[in-house]
């Protein structure tokens, strides 16, 4: 189609500007990260490592990335096994209620987390299930599910089902098939629902404060947590930023994953 | 595979009361058939009349609602897919995306556990007979329509199965392209010698390859023969209809036209349009001219509205005028009664 130069320029002027207004906050963080004072002023006083090189020594913070990096991927996995069953059960079978479980299933991600989190904390607190690491990956593991099942199902809606047919045709058993045939098809789409999952843990606020115990800390409620210290606030620019740098290249990935530009099935 | 096959008195698959039901709808009505081996057997039919339902059964796809299935004397009924000796061309092909050409073909042998010398020197074999050498590292989808063909082809016949079972094959290729294959895979066909049951709802298709034509209708065999049986004698009004276009009479109209009750199967290449008025025949008015370009297909009206089709060489053609009184004539064993 043919658009005007006018309107092309004012196309790609509010394209960038609003990519602009987008990532500057995440630069800003990135930069203040490396500011020398201990607020977050601008413009930064100084070029400095100090908080970089020292907020490991940060215990709470220590704690917090290890707990969260383990709630993540706990949660990824329960998403690969539970996700990537119920889409192939969705896929391949006709059943009662069909409809209505593909729908409860991906209800989760379109819930505001803090039902979900008042939800699930009510349940566990009535039948006496004590707060702590296993409720929060639970409660985790409900939004996970959904972002495996849905890369899969589509991947799988791609797939000719006489593929299978084939195969059995060819000699193949279904344990053969499922190795050589369904798997090398479905497999990038389990990987990238799989970082997806992982990298929605790992940021996740709400579900994870009211499912959490007390002794409970992830990442991202530090942050929270110590935003408003001023001796910690340097930090939070630091892990901030870490966060950012984790959370990127799984991004990218995952879109690389799921959706191959090239590479169309026949 | 060099033996140039012909079909022999022996039997590769039977069918055997064969009946499949889906909830209330019967797709397969007690069929009964054997399937001669080395000959290239054509299920014809419309669509929904339980071809494709026979050829998935014997494929091992679909479970048998009741009957038999026996291939080469033993009975396969209850056997999986993966155990049958037999191997299918799908409609859609159903090449693995994710291998290369060679891959493909291999697959089948791969599985079975052949060695990987023999698997490559099998492959590059068909490879040839399919005329696919220096395609073997393309993936399917860098192919053509017909060439992927020709994959699917390769790869279900380098197993050697003791039948080949084709599912509409031809079905997505545009017709200059299904004439060439036609040709081919009978000839293809008659090299290896593998026994072929092919699915077709195109009749042209049917009569031009197969040495016999099953016509199904309503989950039911009508009648089984030679190409030449099934267009020149066809037992039902049915087959009459489906192969090839024909004129049909029956009731007060077989009374009338032909003297005898019953029905009656003309075909209009029979049929001669005569315009001297002395000859004896039924009357009637030109009333359409169909141009096929190597002929013509001229439709006439009697006078009580009875609509009769005959076939006219085109050299003849200029002697048909539109609205033209005629007399139709043909020769008395033109005439064909059918149940």
């Amino acid at each position: 189609m043919q658009i005007s130069k006018r309107s092309q320029f004012s196309l790609r002027a509010t394209t960038y500007g609003l990519l602009f207004l987008l990532y500057m906050p995440l630069l800003l963080i990135f930069i203040l990260s490396f500011n020398t004072a201990s607020s977050l002023t601008w413009p930064p006083r100084g070029f400095s490592t100090r908080w970089w090189s020292t907020f490991l020594d940060v215990e709470s913070a220590r704690a917090a990335l290890i707990s969260s990096t383990r709630l993540a991927l706990i949660a990824m996995v329960n998403a690969i096994v539970l996700g990537s069953m119920l889409s192939f059960a969705l896929q391949r079978f006709e059943f009662f209620g069909k409809n209505s479980l593909s729908f409860l299933a991906v209800l989760p991600i379109a819930l505001p987390g803090i039902v979900t989190g008042v939800a699930l904390r009510n349940t566990f607190v009535r039948f006496g299930l004590d707060l702590g690491f296993i409720s929060v990956i639970a409660g985790h593991t409900t939004f996970c599910i959904v972002v495996v099942h849905n890369n899969v199902v589509a991947r799988l809606r791609r797939i000719s089902p006489n593929l299978r047919e084939a195969s059995a045709d060819l000699g193949a058993n279904s344990l053969q098939t499922f190795r050589l045939i369904t798997w090398p098809l479905v497999r990038s789409s389990v990987f990238a629902g799989a970082i997806l999952a992982f990298a929605l843990s790992f940021d996740e606020v709400v579900v994870t404060t009211f499912t959490a115990g007390a002794g409970i800390q992830t990442l991202p409620q530090w942050i929270l947590n110590n935003f408003s210290r001023p001796n910690v606030l340097p930090y939070v620019t630091v892990v901030a930023t870490i966060v950012m740098v984790i959370s990127l290249p799984i991004a990218w990935l995952a879109q690389r994953l799921a959706d191959p530009p090239n590479e169309k099935l026949v | 595979m060099t033996s140039k096959a012909k079909p022999s008195s022996t039997i590769a698959i039977s069918l055997r009361e064969v009946r499949k039901t889906f909830g209330e709808v019967v797709a397969v009505d007690s069929v009964d058939l054997d399937v001669f081996n080395g000959e290239f057997l054509t299920l014809l039919g419309p669509s929904g009349s339980g071809k494709t339902t026979v050829l998935r059964m014997v494929a091992g796809f679909e479970a048998l609602t009741s009957g038999s299935i026996l291939l080469d004397g033993e009975d396969v009924t209850g056997v999986p897919a993966f155990e049958r000796d037999v191997n299918t061309v799908f409609q859609d092909y159903a090449l693995f995306p994710h291998m290369t050409v060679l891959e493909n073909i291999e697959y089948g042998l791969k599985v079975k556990g052949v060695a990987r010398d023999e698997r490559r020197n099998r492959a590059t074999k068909i490879l040839e007979v399919v005329q696919l050498i220096g395609f073997a590292d393309r993936k399917p989808n860098q192919l053509s329509g017909g060439q992927r063909q020709r994959v699917a082809l390769a790869r279900a016949l380098v197993n050697q199965p003791k039948v080949l079972l084709l599912d509409e094959p031809l079905g997505a290729l545009d017709l200059k392209l299904r004439e060439e294959m036609q040709v081919e895979l009978k000839s293809i066909q008659q090299r290896v010698g593998i026994t072929f049951v092919y699915v077709t709802h195109d009749q042209s298709e049917a009569l031009s390859m197969s040495d016999r034509v099953v016509v199904f209708n309503a989950g039911k065999i009508e009648q089984i023969g030679t190409p030449q049986e099934i267009y020149e004698h066809p037992a039902t009004s049915f087959v009459a209809s489906f192969v090839g276009i024909t004129n049909l009479f029956s009731g007060d109209r077989a009374q009338q036209i032909i003297g005898r009750s019953g029905t009656f199967t003309l075909r209009p290449e029979h049929v001669q349009i005569s315009f001297d008025s002395s000859q004896t025949g039924l009357s009637a008015t030109i009333s359409s001219i169909q141009y096929l370009g190597a002929e013509s297909r001229v439709h006439c009206t009697t006078k009580d509205n009875l609509k009769v089709i005959a076939t006219v060489a085109n050299e003849h053609l200029s002697r048909v005028v539109l609205g033209q009184l005629a007399t139709l004539v043909w020769k008395p064993d033109a005439v064909f009664e059918v149940s």
